[in-house]
């Protein structure tokens, strides 16, 4: 028997006798015979637990990555993740819940939602959030579009300095709606404003700028920009790192209309890519273009406070074809672990984390200048993340780590042909100085 | 419990922590030092700060006040919410899975690999079709690929007309909503009364400008399709494709494969049919399956197999290029891979059997005291055309609201719309007959309080931890964050 | 001499003199319920006969706006966008949009009044 499966044999009987049929077959005459499938499945019988147990650890076992020290980055952050997440989000009254619809039985979520957007606003310095997106890149598209909805011009900006997945979901999204897109080639690794000026026009619905972008480096022109895209009255979209800003200058400071990311870093686990979640804020003028379901307060009949999905006519179950957006499912449970996590850092332990992460960073870029034949790709400012390069292919460099039981970093060869040799370098909190002097001997013994 | 009422500001103290970092060991240079002032921001963002055990009670009060499937039936039409087995999210929780980056080398990820090309292959033959990618995030995300494939396919055919695509009016609204995303103009064509696609109407839709047809079979009435073959033939003879909406899959899991139904493309919701949970909302996992013709145009990177082993590819010139970030949901999949391999190819069967036992048993059990939509047995889900008027009245709204005092979730209210006061209702093959039981003699106590005291079930809910909320005054003054008061 | 009208997607059309003020009638407001929002156009727009101009919001339903007549919007109520439940309180007499008439000869394809009352009890 199927231990998922709760009705006997005899249940079955019962129930048919009681409804008056005969076979659960009788339910199924109506399929077409030829197009029944007339074989089992090709698939392995049923496995216990134990089993499954047994086949999953040696398949996990193919893959290396648990002992390793972690380097790599790219949007995507190997950092310190508090127990308490994992005890509050396996609480079942939370993982195995729909999706909010009826408030009445869902106030624990729709509560924790409502403390995320008010998290997640305070980050970015914007006005309104929305309850998650799928994740960062196509976080960046949702609000490429709202800058087209609000604009009703068809052509998006954006920096070739930007993670090049990012770039790759956008193209696939614009292209289909037939909307441009325009890449500025970036000088010296970061976006300015004299690039942009190159390309903005009245056409303009949006720009992008990431920050710190890819290689990186923190933007040195963001205010410059911002300026040129409202001029030409179009809205200026910030991709940024939610960890960073727990010290860097805030898309709202900077005066964006929107802010997206990728809310991976905020306590949710590596993953080998997903589930993550894509976190979006703007300005209240733009609530009503938002993706996704967003809640807000009320109260009940007898005036008690409350929370519901709110504004919901922007959304596909109502507007069908003409709502701002398709998604439906989002990721509401890595939005709590994020709500969680910005909880237990709070507002002082995020801006720890932050400052390490970019203290340490900087630490391992001095030694490594210092004392190895490596060189920056770009001698820029940066936060937590630097490419360096040498006469010595990537792929040699990341063998020797490896043998240390180090994961390198990412060669840059993805972002162009030019970074032949480059390896882009992430450090996080939660790299300690022993880990990094170990990479720099690795790298000082390489000829 | 229910009573509590904090938000998690409310209880900030700044002296207090839940957690800490361990403290840094290569100094602490000022951040002054190696970025410009103008980059850094004027104030460190307000986020509460609370102590450990206010952490985990607050949230464990807020879980007090939601209602998940383990606390009890959730008979949601089209949402198929069925036991989410602890296995799956033992298995995910694995350090040598969560503990891989999606930047490693192939090399360092042979498992993960194998994973994804194992499950494309069970998934594929469940479906009936040659090739899956599992990188939509939900189901959605996997209609709005599905519409890209389709669109690409035909420009890369050079037919560059085929921007429509018919919906029959009883779908989903993510199904135009997704034809908006991947920039079709939806034809809506409308049912007939069983939910059945009115072929002539099918017909004169059907034209040089079509890219396809969106389906769900079963549909949204719970029935299946008879008439798929012809419907098939019709839409491939006009040269379009035909889409399968994998909302209803737990229907026909072993018995029938949308795959010999005709189907080009398939997606699946994987927090439906393949029993990882909803989270609340989220996270799910929607693999798009495709026929051969279509593959060239799925979206990189893909796994491939050779004689060093695994690797992800790139290759693929007439591919429509990226929709996530990475592979799509992996811990989310992964939790469908284990149980895919719990249940096997005769559990699987057995699920579709007795999920749609359980819906015509509760069906026939209530047709005296509601409508039924369409008189005939149903699959896995049926929809009522509200309560039986003959005996009482009462909005379908209000019977909802009613069953929350009885301890359940409600079924899905007006929808499908072409279907006045619908209840739709859909239980699953993970409950046992006495639930079902209780779920069916507490729909007919609901009917005999709307005869004789309908005041208490126009009022209800009752016993919830808040009463009806005022959803007018939310939208017309949101309020989206908490603000501290001045 | 101002002259009012009706259209089948329940607009009301007030006309004077080249000019037409417009808003829904009791009817539609009726239908959907407490109206939450109200999304209008910008000044300057020009719009065709048919043309969407804009959105009214309840809870659960969002109904376009049908422009009855071509024209180009004058001036939008603003009032409308801070208090959109004055359309439920007075259909009639909180208008949404005034528009300089481009094509007179339109105004043959509206309702009078009796004819749309004799419209909506078909309906």
């Amino acid at each position: 028997m199927f231990p998922y499966i709760a009705n006997t044999p005899q249940d079955e009987k019962d129930m048919l006798k009681a409804i008056g049929f005969n076979s659960i077959e009788e339910f199924f005459d109506d399929i077409p015979k030829e197009l029944r499938l007339h074989r089992d499945l090709n698939l392995k019988p049923a496995m216990t637990e134990a089993e499954i147990k047994v086949h999953m650890e040696k398949l996990g076992a193919k893959n290396r990555g648990k002992e390793l020290v972690s380097f790599l980055g790219g949007g995507v952050y190997d950092r310190h993740i508090p127990s308490v997440i994992n005890h509050v989000i396996s609480r079942s009254e939370f993982y195995t819940a729909y999706t909010p619809y009826q408030p009445e039985i869902s106030q624990g979520m729709l509560q924790a939602i409502f403390e995320y957007q008010t998290m997640i606003t305070n980050l970015t310095g914007l006005d309104v959030s929305n309850a998650s997106l799928y994740d960062g890149a196509s976080a960046v598209a949702e609000a490429a579009f709202m800058a087209v909805d609000k604009t009703r011009n068809k052509e998006i900006i954006v920096p070739d300095n930007i993670h090049p997945n990012t770039l790759r979901v956008l193209k696939t999204y614009l292209r289909f709606k037939d909307l441009e897109l325009v890449v500025v080639a970036t000088k010296e690794g970061t976006f300015s404003k004299a690039a942009l000026e190159e390309k903005i026009s009245e056409n303009t619905a949006g720009v992008l700028v990431q920050n710190p972008n890819f290689y990186g480096l923190v933007e040195n022109e963001i205010e410059e920009i911002v300026e040129l895209t409202h001029k030409n009255k179009a809205l200026l979209i910030m991709s940024v790192d939610p960890i960073t800003l727990g010290v860097l200058k805030s898309p709202g400071e900077y005066g964006a209309d929107i802010a997206v990311g990728d809310g991976q870093s905020l306590g949710n686990g590596l993953n080998f890519g997903g589930p993550y979640f894509g976190f979006m804020a703007a300005t209240s003028k733009l609530i009503r273009k938002m993706p996704g379901r967003i809640v807000g307060q009320t109260v009940d009949k007898d005036g008690k406070r409350g929370f519901v999905l709110t504004l919901q006519t922007r959304e596909q179950h109502i507007r069908r074809e003409k709502a701002t957006s398709n998604i439906c499912t989002n990721q509401a449970l890595n939005a709590l672990a994020a709500s969680v996590y910005m909880v237990a850092l709070g507002k002082k332990g995020i801006t720890e984390v932050a400052t390490q992460s970019a203290q340490k960073a900087h630490y391992l870029y001095n030694q490594i200048l210092e004392k190895t034949n490596f060189k920056p790709v770009y001698d820029k400012p940066f936060f937590m993340e630097f490419g360096i390069t040498s006469n010595i292919p990537a792929t040699k460099v990341k063998e020797a780590l490896l043998e240390k039981g180090i994961l390198g970093g990412i060669e840059l060869r993805i972002c162009g042909e030019h970074f032949d040799n480059a390896l882009l370098v992430a450090v996080t909190e939660k790299r300690t100085k022993a880990e990094m002097d170990q990479f720099v001997q690795v790298l000082e013994g390489l000829k | 419990m229910k009573k509590y009422d904090h938000l998690i500001f409310e209880l900030s103290n700044p002296d207090r922590r839940a957690f800490e970092i361990p403290k840094s060991d290569v100094g602490e240079e000022s951040l002054e030092s190696f970025l410009p002032k103008k980059a850094l921001r004027a104030k460190a963002p307000e986020l509460p700060q609370v102590g450990q055990v206010d952490l985990m009670r607050h949230y464990t009060n807020l879980s007090h006040k939601n209602y998940g499937l383990d606390t009890g039936f959730y008979p949601l039409g089209s949402c198929t919410m069925k036991y989410n087995p602890k296995i799956n999210e033992d298995m995910a929780r694995l350090p040598n899975f969560t503990e891989t980056h999606p930047m490693q080398d192939d090399f360092l990820v042979q498992g993960n690999l194998e994973l994804m090309d194992n499950l494309d292959q069970m998934l594929c033959e469940i479906t009936g079709m040659d090739k899956m990618t599992l990188q939509p995030i939900a189901g959605s995300h996997g209609e709005m690929l599905g519409l890209m494939l389709m669109k690409a396919y035909h420009a890369d055919k050079g037919d560059m007309n085929r921007t429509k695509i018919i919906v029959p009016d009883s779908s989903h609204g993510t199904n135009p909503a997704s034809a908006a995303m991947a920039g079709l103009d939806v034809v809506t064509i409308e049912s007939k009364e069983n939910g059945e696609v009115d072929l002539e109407a099918l017909k004169e839709a059907l034209g040089d400008d079509v890219a396809g047809l969106m389906l769900t079979n079963p549909n949204t009435l719970g029935l299946f399709e008879k008439q798929i073959q012809e419907i098939a033939a019709m839409v491939h003879e006009a040269g379009g494709l035909l889409y399968y909406d994998g909302a209803n899959t737990n229907a026909i899991m072993g018995i029938t494969r949308p795959g010999d139904m005709g189907f080009d493309i398939v997606h699946l919701n994987l927090h439906k049919t393949f029993t990882t949970p909803h989270g609340g909302g989220g996270p799910g996992s929607g693999p798009v399956g495709v026929k051969a013709r279509l593959i060239p145009y799925l979206p990189v990177p893909f796994v491939e197999k050779n004689e060093a082993g695994y690797k992800l590819s790139y290759d693929s010139p007439k591919s429509v290029g990226k929709i996530s970030n990475y592979y799509g949901n992996f811990g989310i999949y992964l939790r469908a891979y284990v149980y895919i391999l719990s249940m096997g190819y005769n559990g699987l069967k057995r699920a579709s059997e007795v999920a749609v036992l359980n819906a015509n048993y509760i069906m026939y059990s209530l047709k005296d005291h509601y409508k039924l939509a369409v008189d005939r047995p149903c699959k896995h889900e049926f929809v009522l055309a509200g309560i039986n008027t003959d005996i009482a009245e009462m909005p379908t709204v209000n019977i909802a609201k009613r069953l929350l005092d009885y301890g359940y979730h409600p079924p899905t209210v007006y929808f499908p719309l072409i279907v006045p006061e619908a209840l739709m209702v859909e239980p699953t093959e993970t409950e046992s007959k006495e639930t079902l039981d209780d779920f069916i003699k507490a729909m007919k106590a609901i009917v005999e309080e709307s005869k004789n005291d309908p005041e208490l079930v126009k009022t209800a809910p009752h016993t919830t931890p808040v009463r009806k909320l005022d959803e007018v005054g939310a939208a017309r003054n949101p309020i989206v964050r908490w603000e501290p008061k001045e | 001499m101002s002259e009012l009208f009706f259209t089948k997607k329940h607009e009301w059309v007030l006309v004077d003199n080249g000019h037409a003020t417009i808003g829904i009638s009791d009817y539609a407001q009726e239908q959907l319920g407490d109206i939450v929002f109200i999304e209008l156009p910008d000044v300057d727009e020009d719009f065709e006969q048919g043309d969407d101009f804009g959105v009214v919001e309840s809870v659960k339903a969002a109904s376009d706006l049908y422009m009855p007549i071509s024209g180009k919007v004058v001036e939008i109520n603003e009032e409308l966008e801070d208090a959109p439940e004055l359309v439920n309180e007075d259909a009639m007499a909180n208008w949404m949009i005034k528009v300089e008439i481009t094509k007179k000869e339109e105004l043959a394809d509206l309702l009078s009044e009796v004819q749309y009352k004799d419209f909506i009890e078909e309906e």
